[in-house]
């Protein structure tokens, strides 16, 4: 079914790419905005990567269901017997791979662009593999509770953005650890603790939510 | 009675600004929400009101 | 038990009783808040270091504490919306919404009101202050979520879903921010721990508190009644409450709408 679902997304490079291109323009806009002062960006790398990451996520969320929902398919899937929560994990994680895989992937050519210290690629790139996913998942919720309306995408980020906090605190706060060459373990536990928590429950609510928003 | 004198009431020490704006805003904020519903309802009224006399002149209409 | 429940909510017997609940609901809301502002303003002792900015806290600290828990009683509404599929529990859960964030939004006001002359800032990004921020944010995201469905049951069930969801990440929040707050500890800032506050200090707080919750009390009974008038407009008995001069008594309501169902 996974590989279904990335034959599909296969058929849109520009799904993919987009949000790659976001992610790299915003991170860009940093240094223009602020300093180019290495020691200054130094400081700054690990969040504003992490708070780019999590806008093209977000912004790529929104066609999550989207084309599902327009061709009727979803309408169908959910009155099949199969299990809803499970399509819709198989659908965040195929997400997941296509768009914020790509990412992770390119986040530490902009780590190396923004001076982030070379203690701090590690906690980068470990609270991003762990961090994305629980917003994936928490982001699934709202965009199925946004799929079937007019303009849902800026909807979509006013819901889901406060919920994501947690995870960019953490995050931040383990790379912040690792650039001082502290440990940053506690951080990452949390991490998976609570990744662990939206895979146990966010597909069972996002599973919810569509049918909320197919019956609407 | 803490204050000697209605003066130094509305003086407040030094803070009378912060002491009095942030009680004018309580206030304002909690009397707007029972305004607001108030207001609100002859509104709901009028329109349903308006809904059922178009609904009976339609009525009317279609049995002459 | 099963039958009170059932009646106890439906729409046309909560406006009845609502309708005769309200002027004493509202006369002791009047009563507490008047009686609260007099203590909290002329009796309550100064604080022997805030001075008279410490009076604030009775405005702050009943709209914090009423902020948190109107996000509570917003999420069991809608937890019961999704068990039960209640009516008027969809209601209350529009009514609550904007009540809660503009006292939310007072909590954060206030606080920066309190917080210049007693720490020379208007806002620090402390653990408390940036909770209640995102609360606000959770707060607009229900409200822009139920006002973006068209369909009432709809835009409630997508409501109940959300706040639902906010409710189990609000610990959360709460930790991650605390946690991220001892990592940034600015400059200490920290609220004059006393270890017992004297009987006129507290309460006022506690009037002030109890005139907060009525005057919520208040507020959502006369929105759900504006809410039932909507979207029961179809029934027979809202229909003749609309017919007839508007502040009809309800037992007149009661009785037409009797005979409408005998006849």
């Amino acid at each position: 079914m996974i590989g279904r679902e990335l034959l599909i997304a296969a058929r849109y490079p520009a799904e993919i790419l987009n949000p790659l291109v976001f992610f790299l323009m915003v991170v860009a806009l940093f240094p223009l905005g602020i300093s180019p002062e290495p020691e200054f960006l130094s400081l700054i790398a690990g969040p504003v990567i992490w708070i780019a990451a999590l806008l093209a996520l977000m912004l790529s969320l929104d066609s999550l269901f989207k084309n599902d929902f327009d061709d009727g398919s979803l309408e169908q899937l959910l009155i099949s017997p199969s299990p809803i929560a499970m399509m819709v994990l198989v659908k965040v994680i195929t997400h997941w791979f296509t768009t914020v895989f790509p990412i992770i992937l390119l986040a530490p050519v902009l780590a190396l662009m923004l001076h982030l210290p070379a203690e701090g690629y590690g906690a980068l790139f470990l609270t991003l593999l762990l961090g994305t996913p629980t917003i994936s998942l928490i982001g699934g919720i709202g965009a199925a509770l946004t799929v079937g309306l007019h303009r849902g995408g800026v909807l979509l980020s006013l819901i889901v953005l406060p919920l994501f906090i947690p995870i960019l605190v953490f995050s931040a706060s383990a790379i912040e650890a690792a650039n001082m060459g502290m440990l940053y373990n506690p951080q990452l536990a949390i991490l998976a603790a609570m990744l662990l928590l939206a895979l146990l429950a966010a597909p069972f609510a996002t599973a919810f939510a569509l049918k909320i928003s197919i019956n609407n | 009675m803490y204050f000697d004198s209605f003066e130094a009431f509305l003086a407040m020490g030094k803070h009378a600004a912060y002491v009095w704006s942030a009680y004018g805003l309580g206030l304002l904020i909690l009397s707007l929400n029972v305004i607001l519903p108030m207001l609100n309802k002859r509104k709901v009224v009028a329109k349903q009101q308006a809904r059922l006399r178009r609904e009976h002149n339609k009525k009317r209409a279609t049995s002459q | 038990m099963w039958t009170w429940f059932h009646k106890l909510s439906s729409p046309k017997w909560f406006y009845q009783i609502s309708g005769r609940w309200l002027p004493w609901i509202a006369c002791a809301a009047v009563l507490f808040l008047t009686a609260g502002l007099i203590m909290a303003l002329a009796y309550a002792p100064a604080d022997y270091q805030q001075g008279n900015s410490f009076r604030i806290m009775y405005i702050h600290v009943p709209s914090a504490i009423l902020a948190q828990s109107c996000y509570m009683m917003m999420a069991v509404a809608g937890g019961i919306v999704l068990i039960w599929r209640i009516k008027l529990a969809e209601m209350a859960l529009k009514c609550i919404a904007p009540f809660g964030a503009s006292i939310t939004f007072l909590a954060l006001v206030t606080g920066g009101i309190w917080g210049y002359p007693t720490w020379g800032t208007w806002w620090v990004w402390d653990a408390r202050g940036t909770s209640m921020l995102i609360l606000l944010f959770l707060y607009f995201g229900v409200i822009a979520l139920q006002s973006a469905i068209s369909t009432a049951s709809g835009a409630a069930r997508a409501g109940s879903l959300l706040a639902l969801v906010g409710l189990v990440n609000i610990p959360i929040i709460k930790y991650s921010v605390e946690w991220w707050n001892t990592l940034h500890q600015p400059a200490t800032f920290k609220l004059t721990e006393k270890p017992s506050m004297p009987v006129e200090m507290w309460s006022p707080l506690l009037v002030m508190v109890i005139a907060f919750y009525l005057v919520f009390g208040v507020v959502l009974i006369l929105r759900l009644r504006n809410e039932i008038l909507e979207r029961e407009h179809k029934t027979n008995w809202v229909r003749k409450l609309i017919e007839t001069p508007i502040e009809s008594s309800t037992t007149s309501v009661e009785k037409t709408s009797a005979t409408k169902r005998g006849a």
